[in-house]
């Protein structure tokens, strides 16, 4: 942000005022505010629940006797105890875990940000067609707080719906890895903040030359599903086709979705770690300087 | 010579390179006085206030507010002003005095500051008994006078008011009227505002520019305007199929005369003096009246005079624009 002297305190202020505006519709409104709190509940129960892959590989669910009739009693049982076994290392094996429950669990937390952050940017149309943009437009108020205050108010509601889904992830028997630590639950909170401030920073770039409600709703409708299954929020990219892997490895969301992972629920990685901040870093501080450059441009035309 | 408070030199803006919206227009307001522009949708008159109050830039030409160029020091020209937006601006999630101190903090007015200011505009639009209420439901007139607190917070010094009763009931509109002419009288500012509405133009400018097709065709006080038509209207038509146009001109005051679908529309100094002259002289070469009406010229019949068309056809179009933008509103809620 620019902030020349001697008014920088105004400017500031007009950015809380911008943002908290938006924000008051969301918290002060009982019925979005309940529905933001049940939608993530309901993703995880369905998602999360109906999806036990685990189960798939335990030994209850293969009809052994069938499959070899040959074996007695005894060496059924082994064998039983053996896939048992092979769940757990396969399970561990592929999702860095062997609660699937909890692998997922971290995904709905990007899926979260995403959707938060994609349809913040609806409001820039409202904000436009009703004329509020063109009256913002007429105050001392900066170009860029005007911009950035939709970012920021996307970014605090993500986040606070992120540390939502921890708690009733946890409640729902989120398994932490070895190495948690509390303070580890900062470290999500700052990977979100960047993701969010990238991912909204980008679709306020995109809504904000549309005069139609329409137009950013198919963007959007377009490149959310595809975003967020060619990523690892619910299922690891190794097992990917090779091209899916390329796509997933310029995603935001795979590393933001891995760095949350390596906090919380893996044994952490720190040279992961790194790279995973490192990715999403630049990717916010792209996406918020093409964003702001665009729009402002749009702004001051 | 009174100070100047807006002067516009060959001011420009064109639309993707060829649309002309507005087409090198040149005007001042002077300090103090409600300056209008009237004309149809389309002329040009929100572009030209959207370049005034700095949210567009013009393509072409210049101007400035209290002195600060609007292109260069469009910050300094922000600070100073205060706009009446044409829409409904106010954040119907808010209650009034919510949405007054959301433009306080626009201009970064302390909040101590801006609540003292914000019971002051409440109290002059007479909305301090529901400061504490959502705007959704207010009724028209209650926002517009919201619109005007909120564009007076940080005490402009000229203020902006784009089509200031629109969509309003003639009612409301004359209470709006008062609000607009108390401003002036007790506060001493200056106001620039555009209307498609001659009664409104009347009623409150003390001068007013007509434009059309982004040109301005003539600029002056309404009553001078009107009087530089040559006078008043008479339209009357005779039982004997004979063209009388000739004695008609020549009866002492009449200017000129027209017949038009078998009557005579005339233009006369003094109207309700000549009339009865006119009537004598036709009586004395035997002719009868039949039919005469008396008109005093409108700012519709200036405006007729100066585009050779009626803006009340060009109305039309504009009504149904704002049916259809309520019911937009409607939909969002």
């Amino acid at each position: 942000m620019s902030e020349s002297n001697g008014n920088s305190k105004s400017k500031l202020h007009g950015l809380w005022a911008l943002t908290n505006r938006e924000l008051k519709k969301w918290y002060k409104a009982p019925v979005i505010f309940l529905l933001s709190i049940i939608q993530p509940i309901l993703w995880m129960g369905l998602l999360g629940k109906a999806m036990n892959i685990g189960a798939i590989f335990s030994g209850t669910s293969i009809p052994l006797p069938q499959l070899s009739p040959a074996l007695t009693p005894v060496q059924l049982q082994q064998l039983g105890a053996y896939f048992g076994q092979l769940q757990s290392t396969i399970m561990q094996g592929a999702f860095n875990t062997t609660d699937y429950f909890s692998f997922m669990a971290v995904g709905m937390i990007a899926f979260t940000a995403l959707f938060t952050t994609m349809f913040s940017g609806m409001s820039v149309v409202w904000d436009r067609r009703l004329g509020f943009l063109d009256k913002v437009l007429s105050t001392p108020v900066s170009r860029a707080v005007i911009i950035f205050s939709k970012v920021l108010s996307a970014t605090l509601r993500s986040m606070f719906q992120a540390g939502l889904i921890i708690v009733i992830a946890v409640a729902f028997g989120l398994q932490f890895g070895a190495t948690f630590n509390p303070l580890n639950v900062l470290g999500v909170f700052a990977i979100l903040f960047l993701v969010c401030v990238g991912l909204s920073s980008i679709f306020i770039a995109i809504t904000i030359r549309s005069t139609r409600i329409e137009t950013p709703m198919a963007v959007v409708n377009l490149i959310n599903l595809p975003l967020m299954f060619a990523s690892n929020a619910f299922f690891p990219t190794k097992f990917m086709p090779d091209w899916l892997q390329t796509i997933a490895k310029f995603n935001p969301l795979t590393y933001t979705t891995d760095a949350v992972r390596q906090l919380l629920i893996f044994s952490t990685d720190w040279g992961q770690l790194a790279t995973d901040f490192a990715f999403v870093g630049v990717f916010a501080v792209i996406a918020a300087s093409i964003g702001i450059v665009l729009s402002w441009r749009f702004l001051s035309k | 010579m009174s100070e100047e408070i807006i002067n516009a030199e060959g001011l420009t803006k064109i639309f993707n390179k060829h649309l002309v919206a507005v087409d090198h227009v040149n005007f001042e307001v002077k300090k103090g006085e409600i300056f209008g522009f009237l004309g149809p949708n389309g002329a040009g008159k929100t572009t030209t206030i959207n370049m005034l109050i700095t949210i567009l830039k013009p393509t072409e030409g210049k101007a400035s507010v209290l002195g600060f160029d609007i292109s260069k020091q469009n910050n300094s020209v922000r600070n100073v002003i205060g706009v009446v937006p044409q829409e409904y601006t106010a954040d119907e999630d808010l209650t009034a005095l919510e949405n007054i101190l959301l433009c306080a903090d626009m201009y970064g007015i302390p909040r101590k500051v801006a609540k003292d200011r914000a019971e002051e505009m409440l109290k002059l639009v007479e909305l301090t008994e529901f400061k504490d209420k959502k705007v959704q439901t207010f009724s028209g007139g209650m926002r517009r006078r919201l619109e005007l607190a909120c564009g007076l917070i940080n005490r402009p010094k000229v203020l902006f008011l784009d089509e200031p009763t629109l969509g309003l009931d003639v009612q409301t509109r004359a209470a709006t009227w008062n609000y607009i002419r108390k401003l002036k009288i007790d506060y001493g500012m200056t106001l620039f505002m555009t209307t498609h509405y001659l009664e409104e133009a009347d009623a409150l400018c003390d001068r007013v520019a007509i434009i059309d097709h982004g040109k301005i065709v003539v600029v002056g006080p309404p009553e001078d305007l009107k009087h530089s038509l040559g006078g008043d209207i008479v339209t009357l038509g005779i039982k004997e199929d004979v063209d009388v146009s000739d004695l008609i001109s020549k009866v002492e005051n009449v200017k000129e005369v027209k017949k038009e679908n078998g009557s005579y529309r005339i233009k006369a100094e003094m109207g309700e003096v000549t009339t009865p002259f006119i009537i004598e002289a036709l009586r004395r070469k035997g002719y009868t009246v039949s039919k005469l009406s008396l008109t005093e010229p409108t700012l519709n019949e200036v405006y007729l005079e100066y585009t050779g068309k009626s803006l009340r056809d060009a109305e039309e179009s504009r009504e149904a624009f704002a049916a259809q933008r309520m019911a937009l509103r409607r939909a969002r809620q």
